[in-house]
């Protein structure tokens, strides 16, 4: 793991009128590194998630994605600076088959003089896809089916999988596995691992605690808008019991005070 | 081709982790099996049996009623008349009286599959017709300055290009306001085509107070003679079914209609597209005016009546969904000859118009019924 900076927040708030959402969040992720972030239901985790992506704009503080000061004025500005985002409301169109979902505007195209009429290159689209199924030990074994066919696991699994195509450099899941099966979060969750393995960096919201200790370095913990604790998990010294108190508050890190 | 070892690769290895799926526990296991039984069956394929099934009713009654005397509908064993067993006569006036209206349904095809509906496509042709006439007028009838003039000398016996872009300009115009409405005030489709079918409807009873406009040029009235109308159906027909299975235009039309705010996520100017969309349906809808008026020799103020509702009727029949992002252009023509067939059907066994209203209603309805039918049953699958 390199001691690159990918993302760093400095103060970052969020007020909705009167409802601190998120206040002062100061947070930093090195580059190939996994975190968890982790936190009671409106501890403000999706906001958190929401300020970084541009889905929602910041009421104050800084973001630096890559080393410079960003301000996204949506979530495809974001992904153009390369953050892919699996948001919990899968954003797939139902009709369209595996490829059509992971090129969905940016396909591969010929012909290019015709503008909007110009041709798709199917192969090409198709061959990327089952590159990028490979690459993240995804099976889908007809991708020209339509998604609305697919089992929530497998249309998590394309959702994924587009995030991986397109070699971002960061990736968000916003609890990926929230509503799959054992097998399917089994299969989310080797995706995650390929990426590791790949050195891609991510970022996951997730309440399983099992799995957070399973995948990631380190969790960042939430509490009523502010970042409660920042812990190592890969020394071993820390439990779940320890990171459930401080998402209850019945413990809060050292240097956290604020949030207490 | 050269996707097929990566294919093959995939494959083989799904097999091999199959059978000992059991013990595997990390890498590469899920519930992702292949199943035949849940491969699409395409939607086309159950109009083609309905209209084969409606075919096969229509003959069976020839055989059956008794005032009918034995007769077939689209055959004629008779071999000496044309060399075919096909009754080429009536099978030729079946397409010929879809085509005019089918050319509208292709633009209300991928209006429907984008998530919207126009209702004002029938009145357009009414406006269209009378606007396109007038610019392809002639000079002389019969050795008489043409009684029917709109305009003055100067728009007389213009080249055939001049009303032909003077329809498409007016479809385009009414197109872009219909789709700006839809993409920019966000009021829904049925509000702003309904509003439009009204205006329409005005327009083409203003431009000449309700008179009639006749007598066009040679040229323009060789555009809808004869079997023309057919021919522009088929060529707009595989143009249609080209844009939108082969190009970005027709897939970001599916994105759209089956998941808008997916499609804004992923970077498709959804305004932009469906004023795109909706410009195309009207200017097909302009030309299938320049072709009606051509065929007719003549444009009138009422023209196009509940042509907005036949093509949208064809749309549906073919299995386009009024949900969006399903159906296509081939759906849409097979519908078109559904509707042909029954039309023809109804007068072939001597039964009223007002039954075939009554039948035309009927197999609206069931084909929506189907097609939900069917939605639901493979979303339980």
């Amino acid at each position: 793991m390199s001691n690159n900076i990918i993302l760093e927040t400095r103060d970052l708030t969020k007020h909705y009128g009167g409802v601190h959402a998120l206040e002062g969040a100061n947070f930093k992720l090195r580059d190939g590194e996994h975190i968890a972030i982790m936190g009671d239901n409106g501890a403000g985790k999706s906001t958190f998630v929401r300020q970084i992506t541009g889905v929602e704009q910041r009421t104050r503080g800084d973001i630096i994605f890559g080393g410079k000061p960003v301000q996204f004025s949506g979530p495809l500005d974001a992904r153009e600076a390369g953050i892919e985002t699996v948001f919990q409301t899968l954003a797939l169109a139902d009709d369209l088959d595996v490829p059509d979902n992971l090129f969905l505007g940016r396909e591969i195209t010929k012909w290019n003089f015709l503008g909007p009429f110009r041709r798709l290159d199917y192969r090409a689209m198709r061959e990327a896809t089952l590159a990028g199924l490979e690459k993240t030990a995804v099976k889908i074994p007809n991708i020209r089916n339509s998604i609305r066919n697919m089992s929530g696991g497998q249309r998590q699994c394309v959702a994924i999988a587009r995030t991986a195509t397109f070699h971002s450099k960061l990736t968000i899941m916003d609890e990926p596995t929230a509503a799959l099966g054992v097998q399917e979060t089994a299969q989310v969750e080797n995706i995650i691992r390929t990426l590791k393995e790949a050195g891609e960096p991510l970022i996951l919201v997730s309440h399983n605690m099992r799995q957070v200790f399973e995948l990631v370095d380190r969790v960042v913990v939430f509490r009523r808008g502010r970042i409660c604790a920042d812990l190592d998990i890969t020394k071993g010294d820390i439990t779940g019991e320890d990171v459930v108190a401080y998402i209850t508050g019945a413990k809060t890190q050292e240097g956290y005070e604020d949030a207490a | 081709m050269r996707a097929a070892p990566a294919i093959r690769r995939i494959i083989g290895r799904e097999r091999l982790e199959g059978e000992n799926m059991a013990d595997q526990t990390s890498h590469g296991i899920g519930g992702l099996t292949y199943d035949k039984s849940k491969r699409a069956w395409p939607n086309e394929a159950n109009v083609f049996i309905a209209l084969v099934l409606i075919i096969l009713a229509f003959e069976a009654l020839g055989q059956i009623l008794p005032y009918m005397d034995n007769t077939s509908m689209l055959f004629d064993f008779n071999t000496n008349r044309d060399g075919t067993i096909l009754n080429v006569a009536r099978i030729k006036i079946v397409i010929l009286q879809v085509s005019i209206i089918g050319i509208i349904s292709l633009g209300v095809t991928q209006v429907i599959i984008s998530g919207g509906i126009d209702l004002s496509s029938g009145p357009l042709v009414g406006a269209a017709a009378m606007i396109v006439m007038s610019f392809g007028q002639t000079e002389l009838v019969n050795g008489q300055i043409n009684p029917k003039a709109v305009f003055g000398p100067w728009a007389f016996d213009l080249p055939v290009i001049v009303p032909i872009l003077a329809g498409l300009a007016f479809g385009a115009l009414i197109g872009c306001v219909n789709g700006s409405l839809i993409a920019f005030t966000r009021i829904p489709p049925f509000i702003a085509t309904l509003g439009m079918f009204l205006i329409c409807r005005g327009i083409s009873q203003w431009w000449t107070k309700g008179q009639p406009v006749s007598f066009p040029t040679e040229q323009f009235a060789a555009i809808g003679s004869g079997m023309m109308p057919v021919v522009w159906f088929a060529l707009l027909a595989i143009l249609l079914f080209f844009i939108m299975k082969f190009t970005v235009y027709g897939k970001h039309t599916y994105a759209i209609g089956s998941n808008e705010d997916a499609a804004r996520m992923s970077g498709i100017n959804v305004k932009r597209h469906k004023v795109l969309v909706y410009m195309i349906a009207s200017m097909l809808a302009a030309f299938a005016a320049v072709v009606l008026s051509s065929k007719n020799l003549t444009a009138q103020a009422g023209m196009g009546q509940f042509y907005e509702l036949y093509a949208i009727a064809m749309a549906v029949i073919g299995g386009v969904s009024l949900t969006g992002g399903r159906g296509s252009i081939v759906g849409t023509v097979l519908g078109a000859m559904v509707f042909g067939v029954i039309q023809s059907g109804f007068t072939f066994i001597k039964l009223d118009a007002f039954y075939q209203l009554m039948a035309m209603g009927t197999i609206i309805i069931g084909a929506v019924v189907l097609d939900q039918y069917r939605q639901q049953r493979s979303m339980a699958g």
